[in-house]
């Protein structure tokens, strides 16, 4: 077959199975009595169109492009971290926690508090990559049970002043909320034509081109993705799977963890207005957990699809107003990321008996 | 504080509630891990019970929704439980995709789904009415908990014993083993792999789905979509922690299922110890309990490894 009816024929699959899911999700809604085509109006206002905007789709975009982009790194290695929410919650609060304890001229507190979380994200999740190499507990399970108990943790810190809690005069007759971060401590925000986003959207895309010239072009990368493809040839060929392994995880949690601290620090319409709130995570971890999954585990379209999600996620607030119901928009996301598993496989399958067919013909 | 420890610990274990509550868990992990442990003997990791347990919770409300019964809400519990199982089983052993991508986006993927359809048609059910089975329980503190639950527990009672045989006295259940030991073996005499783990998992999506529905009807009989909330997770770690025998994956669900019945009982008696350590308390005794036992098990040679033929 030539290249450009190969292409045309991954284009046509593509395009099918989206169109496949979309449709699926928009019998959903006339099923249960709404209709669809206000549903898609109002996703496109509430995420592009409608003043400022699209300022907050790339305000979202950003933590859930983080979040991913740990989650192609670990996945690389071969494992299988789902416990970016909790991983994300630990790292705003170590963020938050060292944010007012820490004295340094603004900009540099800004950069020393997104390290604060990246680390607190590493910590947590290296408790996984620790009882994973040491006591062989899947991963799989130990991040996610870690998800639960980063909530009740943080839940904890939350009441106490001398962990998180904020002094009774800032705090007002509020419980459970964090200072608030002084402002030049906080990412700035350049407002483009109405519409205003915190920087760590620039940071958050040359990351992913970081990310994916590392797995792609360096020696650490390769071993990582041989760890993956092939774990006994990597050990022979002398790649540590613990050393690997856990430093894979441990990075996976670090991007979660900076996504938390970006989040407390860079603001954003939902994100506890620059205070660590309880349920300050908000789904972000789990949704960039599945922008990982439909980039199928690569970093630059991961920079598509969490773009993507964010502006399903911003455009969902438009949603109610037509008397469907919002998490119509988390529907969409899991059947676009089950669509779009469906061509590499029918093409694998298709190609391997046409291999068969032509391996008879030839005998 | 230690004696008041003490004092708690012993008022817990001495309240009937703790029991019937404990039962009320061990029964949803039960039910769940029953059919997990089945997929996981034919060497496919099924990360979607989660979603399975959600849907056919949900899919029970509304089939009781319709019909005011309690059994047309089990039947539909455990068709709801099959459709998350057809997507996973033909999307990873027939199409090839990855099985933990397909699971995690499935639970995602109910998780919204049933969110959104509840608050759309607001399916309303009964609790189903209990039966006590005579003498039997009369017994002290355990009596009410094993012998006085509503009615569908007792399907455990068959569901258990049955998979059991199935599993080893059968030779659907020999092929299968084989499909989790030695898939390529297992190809050359005969035995259809990616078959026997299709249905392995169609047997997870059948009991899961019973078992989310049991629990709506046995436990608070209103939908919410936290009301599984991480057990089906907490029923493969009982797998794992059974060393992938059955009764020891048994242990592990009445273990689970005690700490987390623990936790409700000393806050139900109104002891102030600290909340959200007794809220972590369920998770951090299955991260400890596996970080005892994970190393001394051995998992199905095959687990988790997909089968392609030709392929290694």
């Amino acid at each position: 077959m030539t290249r450009g009816a190969r292409l045309t024929e991954w284009v046509a699959l593509y395009a099918l199975s989206v169109a496949v899911a979309l449709a699926l999700a928009s019998v959903i809604v006339e099923a249960t009595g709404g209709d669809w085509w206000p549903v898609v109006e109002a996703l496109v206002d509430g995420s592009i169109m409608a003043p400022g905007r699209w300022g907050g789709t790339l305000g979202i975009a950003a933590p859930l492009l983080l979040v991913a982009l740990g989650t192609v790194i670990s996945s690389k290695a071969g494992l299988i971290n789902i416990g970016q929410e909790g991983q994300l919650l630990i790292g705003a609060a170590v963020a938050v926690y060292f944010s007012f304890r820490i004295g340094g001229p603004g900009p540099l507190n800004v950069v020393v508090l997104l390290l604060f979380g990246a680390l607190g994200g590493a910590a947590w999740a290296s408790i996984s990559g620790l009882l994973r190499y040491w006591r062989g507990v899947p991963e799989v399970l130990s991040t996610l049970l870690l998800v639960f108990v980063a909530l009740q943790a943080v839940g904890y810190g939350l009441k106490w002043q001398w962990l998180l809690l904020a002094d009774e005069a800032s705090r007002g007759n509020r419980n459970l909320v964090s200072e608030q971060l002084a402002k030049d401590n906080r990412i700035p925000r350049p407002d483009i034509f109405g519409n205003e986003f915190p920087i760590t959207v620039y940071v958050a895309v040359a990351l992913a081109l970081a990310v994916a010239y590392v797995l792609a072009r360096t020696v650490w990368g390769f071993r990582l993705r041989m760890l993956g493809h092939n774990p006994r040839a990597a050990q022979r060929a002398g790649v540590s799977s613990t050393v690997y392994g856990a430093s894979a995880l441990a990075i996976g949690g670090a991007f979660a963890g900076l996504a938390g601290a970006a989040m407390f620090a860079g603001g954003g319409f939902s994100f506890g207005n620059y205070r660590l709130v309880p349920g300050f995570s908000d789904n972000i971890g789990w949704t960039g957990l599945l922008v990982a999954l439909l980039a199928r585990e690569r970093a630059l379209p991961a920079v598509v699809a969490a773009f993507v999600f964010a502006g399903l996620r911003n455009g969902a607030g438009f949603v109610n107003s037509t008397g469907v119901q919002s998490r119509i928009t988390d529907v969409v996301q899991g059947l676009l990321v089950l669509a779009l598993l469906v061509p590499p496989a029918v093409v694998f399958l298709r190609d391997r008996r046409r291999a068969r067919a032509a391996a008879t013909e030839r005998v | 504080m230690l004696i008041d420890f003490f004092s708690a610990v012993g008022d817990v274990l001495s309240s009937e509630s703790t029991y019937i509550n404990g039962a009320l868990f061990a029964a949803l992990l039960a039910y769940a891990a029953t059919g997990e442990w089945v997929a996981e003997r034919s060497g496919t990791l099924n990360i979607s019970v989660e979603g399975m347990l959600l849907s056919g919770a949900f899919a029970g409300i509304l089939g009781y929704h319709i019909s005011d019964l309690i059994v047309v809400g089990l039947v539909f519990g455990v068709i709801g439980g099959l459709l998350i199982a057809a997507v996973q089983a033909e999307m990873s052993h027939r199409l090839t995709a990855d099985q933990f991508v397909v699971g995690l986006t499935l639970n995602i993927l109910v998780f919204g789904l049933v969110g959104f359809l509840d608050r759309e048609i607001e399916p309303q059910a009964l609790r189903a009415s209990t039966v006590e089975i005579p003498i039997l329980v009369d017994i002290p503190l355990l009596g009410k908990a094993l012998f006085g639950e509503p009615w569908p527990f007792y399907l455990l009672y068959a569901l258990v014993p049955l998979s059991w045989w199935l599993v080893y006295r059968t030779r659907w259940g020999l092929e299968l083993r084989a499909a989790g030991e030695n898939p390529q073996s297992a190809d050359v005499s005969g035995i259809d792999v990616n078959r026997r783990r299709r249905q392995s998992i169609y047997y997870a999506g059948f009991t899961s789905g019973l078992g989310g529905a049991y629990f709506l009807f046995a436990r608070i009989a209103a939908f919410d979509d936290s009301v599984i909330g991480g057990q089906g997770f907490i029923a493969i770690a009982a797998v794992i922690f059974g060393g992938w025998t059955l009764w020891g994956t048994m242990a592990g669900c009445v273990l689970f299922a005690g700490a987390l019945s623990f936790q409700l009982s000393l806050q139900g008696l109104g002891y102030e110890l600290n909340t959200e350590l007794l809220q972590a308390l369920p998770y951090l005794v299955t991260l400890g309990a596996m970080a005892i036992f994970a190393k001394r098990v051995r998992p199905p040679a095959a687990l988790a490894r997909p089968f392609i033929r030709g392929l290694k």
